[in-house]
């Protein structure tokens, strides 16, 4: 037990020491929680479009005026012709446009029918849809105006309500998927790097041969991981809750134990990479490559794991953020209780379990 | 010229002969291309919806199957009541709910209105908003139909006037969103490629102690730098072509436009991005720092660069700090480039900001970096 101490405290002293590293450490995931926390969003507003205006007439210069007032668009320059529009697209800003054909005041007079075309830049297909999706209702409402505002027969109101997030703000799904996918990240390469440096360095062969059971060594090099993580959580969940307007509504307690097995997850994954890197760079670039972009993909906070083909919706299973992401959208956003989180804690226990014995045996192997 | 010469041939040495780092350099880049865009499908189908009928006529009965029947629905339950359903949004069970009134359908004969509440969990924006939008379609549609269905027509009125709306979707007419993520993502392999690697790099012979003997010797500080950059510059290439032919053979893109374009602007964004990494390099003493940084960078690169997310609704103080981000311009121009065939004037100001930053980066690292530790 002594031993382990006297371990431990080498270990804090390692990182503490290091005031640069350390200051990363704490800095880094503070700055981008608060960067993504204010910066990104998924509201549509102000999407650059221009008018091709053929007709000139009252009409069309009226439903322009009304594009022009949305909150969604804001109208780049009426262009003349359809070979200018090509070009236009092509530049990159514009991202829809709306044309009046020729004589389209005229048609509706007379005939009662007209036409408009809107040509969306579907290189980026949600936008595009969006957008399609809100020019059809203002040239709706101007139907509706067209018939004198005589009251629609059966008229079925829909009365949307957004839950949890009515201003449609990207915090509340970005931090819980930033705190996850940062925790991870520190976590593994924290551990791996450090592991490997003693190995890089040749200090591990001190290590191995002192009387040192394998199993200290572990939990001396998890330690100051484990602290440094648990401080980083702590701090990002004051931050958004004090600046992000993002409470812990539910347990803080819960929240906290569902972090520390995710931490202990993460730390055991790192811990498994080390065994296999020989240096440094190499563990680094496993945790980097191998870990960051699957775990923002699949754990379901930028991309809806439903909508994936069915292989990569088992595959997410396996990616322990996800279920973290989970538990925080549930216990933080929401409000709920044990009740509602147990399964994906018992799979978090399950997995930090596996992967901590599994590492603790590959280790004992490398002794020999 | 020839000790540029020859501080290359150590390099590319240095880099072929641990294939430990080859293989993840090269390998784990195609995988991730591979396998990640089926992932990164953003279109919204499948939206889960909870339908609390409390009227249980046809008419109630219609809206249902009108609203599954459109293919962005997918009808997850029917509790009994409204509790219920935002029980299950609350659970994750279902994305959305709606509740048509009890008395539906003689509200709508008799009082010519009723209202229909909808909640939609809205902690997935995207979602939230097109769910919405579609909902809002399909009860306009609904509501049209019912209309036609109990409304004799009017013979004497004339037909009030109408304005359609014809939309078509160019450059991408079946909105695939592979079309979309691919070139994005690609970026994103190349960036974490580039902005590391140098860094390690040279962090790593000042771990080791090597540059010291490198700083005594009469090597010049911008043939060293050269020395450290054009490796990467190739490794950059080697992975881009593999990653345009892994898109082609997997995904089918092509590129529409010009890949003299394309190559042109890669190798200006690597000259950003390796600047990038050796002024990282030249701040850290240790490989552990030169990893939290440039994981930092990587990691808001990806996050903020409109690979994911729209760059165009942030705030205008974040829009302001992307356009410094080497890989905003670049995912830009490759989006271009690949899906609407632009060339070389539509994207000469992106071309011009990433040359821009990547002469400042690369003349501060220079003058950051000492010859002395």
């Amino acid at each position: 037990m002594k031993q382990l101490i006297t371990f431990i405290r080498k270990e804090f002293l390692h990182v503490f020491r290091d005031k640069k590293t350390l200051l990363m450490l704490f800095g880094l995931p503070i700055a981008q929680i608060v960067l993504f926390g204010f910066a990104l969003s998924n509201e549509i507003k102000d999407s650059k479009i221009v008018i091709v205006d053929y007709s000139k007439d009252a009409v069309s210069t009226q439903i322009t005026t009304k594009i022009g007032a949305s909150k969604y668009f804001d109208i780049q320059q009426n262009l003349l012709s359809a070979t200018e529009l090509q070009a236009a697209f092509k530049k990159g800003v514009v991202k829809m446009a709306v044309v009046f054909p020729t004589n389209f005041g005229n048609d509706l007079l007379k005939t009662n029918k007209a036409t408009i075309q809107v040509i969306a830049d579907a290189s980026d297909p949600n936008l595009a849809t969006a957008v399609t999706n809100y020019v059809t209702q203002i040239i709706n409402d101007y139907n509706a105006h067209l018939t004198n505002g005589a009251v629609q027969p059966m008229q079925i109101v829909p009365e949307i309500q957004m839950l949890y997030n009515p201003e449609l703000r990207g915090a509340p799904n970005f931090v819980p998927g930033v705190m996850a996918l940062v925790l991870m990240l520190v976590c593994t390469m924290m551990t791996s790097a450090s592991i490997v440096k003693e190995k890089e360095l040749g200090t591990m062969e001190i290590l191995l041969v002192s009387p040192f059971k394998t199993i200290y060594i572990i939990i001396a090099k998890l330690a100051p991981n484990l602290l440094i993580s648990v401080l980083n959580l702590f701090i990002i969940l004051i931050l958004s809750s004090l600046f992000l307007d993002l409470p812990v509504k539910g347990s803080v307690l819960l929240l906290v134990f569902g972090s520390i097995l995710f931490i202990l997850t993460c730390l055991s994954i790192g811990l498994l990479l080390s065994i296999n890197a020989k240096t440094q760079q190499a563990a680094m670039m496993s945790s980097l490559m191998g870990m960051m972009l699957p775990t923002m993909l699949l754990t379901g906070f930028l991309f809806p794991i439903e909508n994936m083909p069915l292989p990569m919706q088992v595959l997410s299973n396996i990616i322990p953020s996800r279920w973290y992401f989970i538990i925080i959208k549930k216990v933080m956003l929401k409000g709920l209780g044990i009740t509602a989180v147990w399964k994906e804690l018992t799979i978090l226990t399950g997995m930090c379990v596996l992967l901590f014995t599994l590492s603790i045996r590959r280790f004992k192997i490398r002794l020999q | 010229m020839r000790t540029l010469f020859f501080l290359l041939e150590k390099e590319f040495r240095q880099i072929l002969r641990n294939k430990q780092i080859l293989r993840t350099l090269l390998i784990a880049p195609l995988i991730q291309l591979i396998l990640l865009p089926l992932a990164a499908d953003f279109s919204v189908k499948n939206i889960s919806i909870a339908v609390v009928d409390n009227d249980h006529t046809s008419t109630s009965q219609k809206l249902i199957n009108k609203i599954t029947a459109s293919g962005n629905f997918k009808l997850t339950g029917y509790p009994a009541s409204y509790k219920q359903a935002l029980d299950m949004v609350e659970q994750d069970k279902a994305d959305l709910a709606i509740e048509i009134p009890s008395n539906f359908e003689r509200d709508l004969v008799r009082e010519n209105a009723d209202k229909v509440h909808v909640a939609i969990n809205a902690i997935e924006g995207t979602k939230a908003n097109l769910g919405g939008a579609y909902l809002g379609i399909i009860l306009n549609n609904f509501n049209a139909d019912i209309r036609t269905q109990w409304q004799p027509p009017i013979v004497t009125m004339k037909e009030p006037p109408q304005i359609s709306v014809a939309s078509s979707n160019w450059y991408n007419p079946f909105m695939n969103y592979h079309l979309y993520m691919v070139p994005a993502i690609l970026v994103t392999l190349v960036t974490a490629m580039a902005a590391m690697q140098s860094a390690f790099n040279i962090v790593q012979e000042k771990e080791n102690g090597t540059i010291e003997q490198i700083n005594v010797s009469p090597i010049k500080k911008h043939i060293f730098i050269i020395g450290k950059l054009v490796p990467f510059l190739v490794l950059g290439i080697v992975i881009f072509t593999l990653g345009l032919v892994a898109g082609w053979l997997f995904y089918g893109i092509v590129p529409v436009g010009n890949l003299l374009v394309l190559y042109a602007s890669l190798i200006v964004y690597l000259f950003s991005m390796l600047g990038l990494g050796l002024l990282i390099s030249t701040y850290c003493g240790t490989q552990q720092q030169a990893m939290s940084l440039s994981f930092f960078f990587i990691n808001i690169f990806n996050m903020m660069s409109g690979v994911f997310s729209s760059v165009d609704s942030m705030p205008q103080w974040a829009q302001n700090i992307v356009i410094t981000f080497p890989p905003s311009h670049f995912i830009k121009i490759m989006r271009m480039v690949v899906l609407k065939g632009s060339g070389f004037n539509d994207i000469s100001g992106h071309l011009l900001a990433m040359a821009i930053i990547g002469l400042v980066l690369n003349v501060w690292a220079v003058l950051n970096y000492k010859k002395t530790v």
